[in-house]
C-alpha cells in the first residue's frame, strides 16, 4: 500500500493482521513488545486523534474469531480476548450466573464502545482505573496466555505487577478469560463511582463477592473476595479485608474495621478526579453496603 | 515487517477499497475516509476520543465512534453512515416533527444511535432510549425532545414493522 495518511502525511504504519492464532503468536514472537496487539481501539485511538497521529506497528487482531467467542462450561466461562462488552453483556449464561461481568460490561463507556471495547484489551491495557478488572478480581478470574512456546493460565489476581505493567511475557498474547461461578449463598455488589452514571472514567469501583455461612446461629461470613479500580496503581484485590471478614457474622462488622483492613490493602492517589481521603471513605461504604446486601440477602437477616 | 493487504468493504451501499486509491493507510480514522475522501460529511467530529458520539456511524448494524476505527479493521464490513438512511426515514420525521435538533452537530449520531437501538429493541422504554443514547451528547436541546423523537417513531414504526426501513 502506498498511499499517505491524510491527516499526518506519514506513510503508512505497518500493519499486519493475521486470520490465525497461529500466525499472530508467530508475529508477537518475532516483534515482541515492538508490534502493538489492538482489537477494539477504543483506548489506542485516543491517543492518535490526541496528537501522536500515527499508530506504532500493528498486531491486529481483530480478524480472528478463535479470540471472540465465549464458551460457559459447567463450572465457569470462557471468554476470549477480543470479546466485545456488548456481547458479554448481552450473553445468557454470564447474564444468569456473573451478574456483576454484565454490569461493568455495561458501564464501560457508552453503547458505541462497549460495541467495540474489548475485555482483552481493559485487561492488557492494565489502567488502574478499568472498569471490568475489579469484577474480575472479585470472581477469581484465570487469564490464559499463550506464545509459540505454548499456553498457560496465571490466577489474574497475580497478573499486574505495577502500573502498566503485567507479567505477561514479550511474546505471549492474552488468549482469554477464564471465570468460575461463584457457590451458591453469594451476594454480588459492584458498584462504579463517577462523576456522572454514563461514560465517566472512575473515581473508585469496587466488586465484592460475599459468600455466607448460614449455620445455626446468625449468618457469617464464609468467604469474602474483593476487586478494587482507582485506589492504588493496578486494579487490587483486598486480601488482608478478605482475611478480616472470614467467619464474622454479618450483622456484626463495623466501620473501624473496615477501615482498618482496607488501609493495608489500598494505596489511594490524590489525581484529577479525586482526592485520596475521599476514595478511602468511599471504599468502606462501599464494602459496608456490600455486607448490608449480603445481610440482607440472609434467610435470618 | 508484513505490508498491509488490500482491504475493501461497503459503505452506503457501494464498495470502497485500497484497489481504488478510497482507502490509505489502515491506520486511517474511519472519520477521515468518510469526510475527507468519500465525501460523506453528514458524519461530524466533534471530541475526537469517542465521548461524544456525533462521528458515530454502524459497522454491520453496531454502532460505533468513526474517530475510534481505524480503517485497516473494516475488511467486509457494511458501513452505514447518516448518508446510508433511506430518503424518507421514521426517524428522521419523528426528530423533525419533535423538534429533536438545533443546531445540529449531534443529529447524525442520535439518529444512528436510535436506529441502532430500534433495530434490535423496536418497541423501547424511556430507560432503553436513554440508555442506548447516552454516549451521544447534546448541548442544545436537553435530550427531551430527542427522546420523544425516538419513542415516536418506534410507534409510528408499530409493532411487526419496526425495524423495517
Amino acid at each position: 500500500m502506498s498511499a499517505v495518511d491524510p491527516v499526518s502525511g506519514q506513510p503508512p504504519a505497518p500493519w499486519y493482521r493475521p486470520v490465525s492464532l497461529a500466525d499472530a503468536l508467530s508475529a508477537r514472537a518475532r516483534w515482541r513488545k515492538d508490534i502493538v496487539a489492538i482489537a477494539g481501539c477504543t483506548d489506542l485511538m485516543v491517543g492518535w486523534n490526541a496528537g501522536a497521529r500515527r499508530l506504532p506497528p500493528v498486531l491486529d487482531l481483530s480478524a480472528l474469531a478463535e479470540l471472540r467467542s465465549i464458551e460457559a462450561g459447567p463450572d465457569s466461562v470462557t471468554i476470549g480476548a477480543t470479546a466485545s462488552c456488548a456481547s458479554i453483556a448481552r450473553h445468557p449464561v454470564i447474564a444468569g450466573r456473573l451478574p456483576m461481568l454484565v454490569a461493568s460490561a455495561r458501564q464501560t463507556g457508552s453503547v458505541a464502545i462497549q460495541n467495540r471495547a474489548t475485555l482483552g484489551g481493559n485487561i492488557m491495557n492494565a489502567s488502574p482505573a478499568a472498569d471490568n478488572p475489579p469484577v474480575l478480581l472479585a470472581y477469581g478470574a484465570r487469564l490464559t496466555l499463550a506464545s509459540v512456546r505454548g499456553i498457560r493460565t496465571i490466577d489474574y489476581a497475580s497478573f499486574h505487577a505495577g502500573y502498566k505493567r503485567t507479567l505477561a511475557e514479550g511474546d505471549e498474547l492474552l488468549v482469554s478469560v477464564t471465570v468460575p461461578f461463584p457457590a451458591e449463598r453469594v451476594t454480588a455488589y459492584y458498584r462504579k463511582v463517577g462523576t456522572r452514571r454514563a461514560q465517566a472514567i472512575s473515581k473508585i469501583a469496587m466488586a465484592a463477592l460475599i459468600e455466607r455461612d448460614d449455620g445455626a446461629g446468625p449468618a457469617v461470613v464464609r468467604n469474602a473476595s474483593f476487586g478494587f479500580a482507582s485506589v492504588g496503581p493496578v486494579p487490587l484485590p483486598a486480601p488482608s479485608l478478605s482475611r478480616s471478614l472470614r467467619g464474622l457474622p454479618l450483622s456484626g462488622i463495623d466501620r473501624a474495621q473496615v477501615e482498618r483492613a482496607l488501609a493495608a490493602d489500598l494505596a489511594p492517589l490524590d489525581d484529577i478526579r479525586s482526592t485520596a481521603a475521599y476514595r478511602r471513605s468511599v471504599a468502606v461504604n462501599l464494602v459496608l453496603a456490600a455486607i448490608d446486601a449480603a445481610r440482607e440477602a440472609a434467610p435470618r437477616g | 515487517m508484513i505490508p498491509a493487504p488490500d482491504l475493501a468493504f461497503t459503505l452506503n451501499g457501494r464498495t470502497v477499497s485500497t484497489v481504488d486509491g478510497s482507502i490509505g493507510a489502515p491506520s486511517m480514522r474511519l472519520l477521515d475516509l468518510l469526510r475527507l475522501h468519500a465525501g460523506q460529511t453528514g458524519t461530524k467530529e466533534g471530541c475526537g476520543e469517542g465521548e461524544c458520539g456525533a462521528c458515530a456511524v454502524l459497522v454491520d448494524g453496531e454502532l460505533v465512534n468513526s474517530c475510534l476505527v481505524p480503517v485497516g479493521q473494516l475488511h467486509g464490513c457494511t458501513v452505514t453512515s447518516i448518508e446510508g438512511l433511506p430518503r424518507v426515514d421514521p426517524l428522521v420525521t419523528a426528530f423533525a416533527r419533535a423538534g429533536a435538533a438545533q443546531c445540529g452537530i449531534c443529529t447524525p449520531g442520535m439518529v444512528l444511535a436510535a436506529r441502532a437501538l430500534l433495530d434490535r429493541v423496536p418497541q423501547p422504554t424511556l430507560d432503553d432510549v436513554r440508555e442506548a443514547l447516552a454516549g451521544n451528547l447534546c448541548r442544545c436541546t436537553g435530550y427531551a425532545r430527542i427522546y420523544t423523537a425516538v419513542l415516536d417513531a418506534a410507534t409510528d414504526a408499530g409493532p411487526g414493522k419496526a425495524g423495517g426501513r
